[in-house]
């Protein structure tokens, strides 16, 4: 770790000797557009791939909750391709995205639309490893239905002696009971998405035209490809610094919408 | 909690009782409906997967789709494990994901176990340390390890994948202690006090108690490893050393355009953790509400 940080002072190709460069990486990093690209690309993706798959996962886990039959059955299939990973996954995926044979498209061309090209689309790449991110609900799903069984049931009974309707059951019972699960997997989610690699690498290799550079991506280039070491160790620092920062302010706002049961006694 | 309102007057009982069951029955079809289409979104992508796997090349870019492939062709699963090393690779990937499947399951329990239950000078120091390293992502180490593992003339071994996992892991260390922390300390005294040692203690009292946090584990990092890329990619270089990640990614950039085989690889190379899911799905479900991680 102190290594990583002395590196990043440094303008080193692992051939030749490392040279002191001083703040000269960081120079670099803050003009060259494709850094700030790559924090883009996966902002964007953190900032929608998280609420979303925590809204459905929720959704889902409500539906779940609901004593119905055949319960072990939804969970079983909600949850398999969420262990699933890795390279197999994005070749299939990028399979089922393929612009001409593609299951997507030819699905859209049965019903007359002609489907963009997607990941070969500038516009339309990293809505797809959105929309792909998706497929892993089922895992937040087993945690937040672990949690939904976990409410006293007397809360909803106390509720509904109230005459609370179904909507305020769930704003203010169920959502304040799972906010300490939700908020564990806001942190989980934000250190995950930013880190992604493997999809834009297999998938897509960053393009179309750096729509899908994320910031690991482009780290990796630049130590193993362009091997420019200090260079990415400098990227790996600022990467770091961006989750610390929202990991923080996620903690930091916990204050007011965590709710933790034990407290109310103090 | 305070419940002051009286009780609901209850309306003629019969009628309300049967309105509510029909009511009941009603959005019990709406949320069958509702899943069963989720359930049907979610395993399409796998059946398309399976059935691409099966068809002989011309059906592949069929329009529109055929699911059932005619004739169904094994066939495809063969040439696809012989158009690639597929064995080597195998035997790779397995490799490497038992020795670390070995490596950190000792280590971390060792570790949790120094932490959960023995007294030394600056434990509880070197806890909050390993705590705050919980926090580091792991790409920050990447590079700096990489240039170690260069200058041990560890490159294109399987060393670099291997070893590090020897020496623990905070995430999976802490989450051990809180599991070892639940086991009660009388039956360590009582063990010593028939003349365990520390490790006895370790070996024969608290990891027979601690199969779930165990299995959790295990699985855990059978599947992280099993799915492992980024290591792969930087540090093996050589195809005969390389773990299915790597010898798909090449697969892919060979047979772009035959997706029947490419799926067929796939497949075989998702198949130890599928087995894996059905086997022990609900160590699987232990194991996530456990760590709150999906595997």
């Amino acid at each position: 770790m102190i290594a990583s940080f002395i590196i990043a002072f440094t303008e080193w190709d692992l051939v030749s000797p490392a040279k002191w460069v001083g703040l000269q990486n960081f120079r670099e990093l803050l003009a060259d557009p494709l850094v700030w690209q790559a924090l883009k690309v996966t902002t964007i993706y953190a900032f929608t791939s998280i609420p979303l798959s925590i809204a459905i996962g929720l959704l889902l886990a409500m539906l779940m909750n609901t004593k119905i039959r055949g319960l072990r059955l939804y969970r079983t299939a909600f949850y398999l391709p969420s262990v699933l990973s890795g390279v197999a996954v994005a070749l299939l995926w990028r399979w089922l995205f393929s612009p001409e044979f593609g299951l997507i498209n030819l699905f859209l061309a049965q019903l007359g639309i002609q489907g963009p090209s997607w990941l070969g689309d500038e516009d339309w790449a990293l809505p797809s490893l959105i929309g792909m991110s998706l497929w892993s609900v089922g895992a937040g799903t087993i945690i937040y239905l672990a949690g939904l069984q976990g409410i006293p049931t007397d809360l909803y009974e106390a509720g509904e002696v109230d005459g609370a309707t179904g909507w305020a059951r769930f704003r203010f019972i169920t959502l304040p009971m799972m906010t300490p699960v939700l908020f564990f997997q806001l942190v989980t989610g934000i250190i995950v998405a930013l880190q992604v690699f493997t999809q834009s690498f297999i998938m897509t290799r960053g393009g179309p035209n750096d729509a899908t550079l994320f910031v690991l991506l482009y780290m990796y280039r630049n130590a193993f490809e362009y091997l420019r070491m200090g260079f990415a160790s400098t990227l790996a620092w600022v990467l770091f610094a961006y989750i610390l920062v929202l990991t923080l302010l996620v903690f930091r706002s916990s204050a007011v919408w965590v709710y933790y049961e034990g407290e109310v006694r103090r | 909690m305070a419940v002051t309102s009286p009780p609901l007057p209850s309306p003629s009982v019969t009628t309300g009782r049967s309105r509510r069951h029909r009511l009941r029955w009603f959005q019990h079809s709406i949320v069958h409906v509702l899943l069963i289409c989720g359930t049907i979104l979610m395993l399409i992508p796998l059946a398309w997967m399976i059935s691409t796997s099966l068809k002989p090349v011309g059906d592949v870019y069929l329009f529109p789709p055929k699911w059932i492939p005619d004739p169904i062709q094994f066939q495809n699963y063969v040439e696809a494990v012989n158009t690639i090393p597929f064995l080597r690779y195998f035997t790779n990937t397995a490799f490497v994901t038992i020795m670390v499947i070995v490596g950190k399951t000792l280590s971390v329990t060792l570790v949790a176990f120094a932490f959960a239950r023995l007294q030394w000078w600056g434990r509880d120091v070197l806890f909050v340390v390993m705590l705050s390293a919980l926090m580091l992502p792991p790409h920050i180490t990447l590079i700096p390890q990489f240039v170690l593992f260069k200058q041990l003339g560890w490159i294109d071994t399987f060393l670099p994948l291997i070893v590090p996992d020897f020496f623990g892991g905070p995430f999976l260390t802490f989450l051990t202690r809180q599991f070892f922390l639940t086991i009660p300390r009388d039956l360590d005294d009582a063990a010593r006090i028939d003349g365990c040692s520390s490790f006895g203690v370790y070996w024969r009292i608290i990891l027979p108690l601690s199969k779930p946090v165990i299995i959790a584990v295990i699985i855990l990092v059978f599947n992280n490893t099993w799915n492992e890329f980024l290591h792969a990619l930087i540090y093996l270089q050589s195809q005969a050393n390389f773990t299915l990640s790597l010898g798909l990614r090449m697969f892919q950039g060979e047979a772009s355009t035959s997706w029947h085989l490419l799926m067929a690889a796939s497949l075989l190379s998702m198949l130890p953790v599928l087995l894996l899911f059905f086997i022990a799905q609900r160590y699987f479900i232990q194991g996530i509400v456990f760590t709150g991680v999906k595997a």
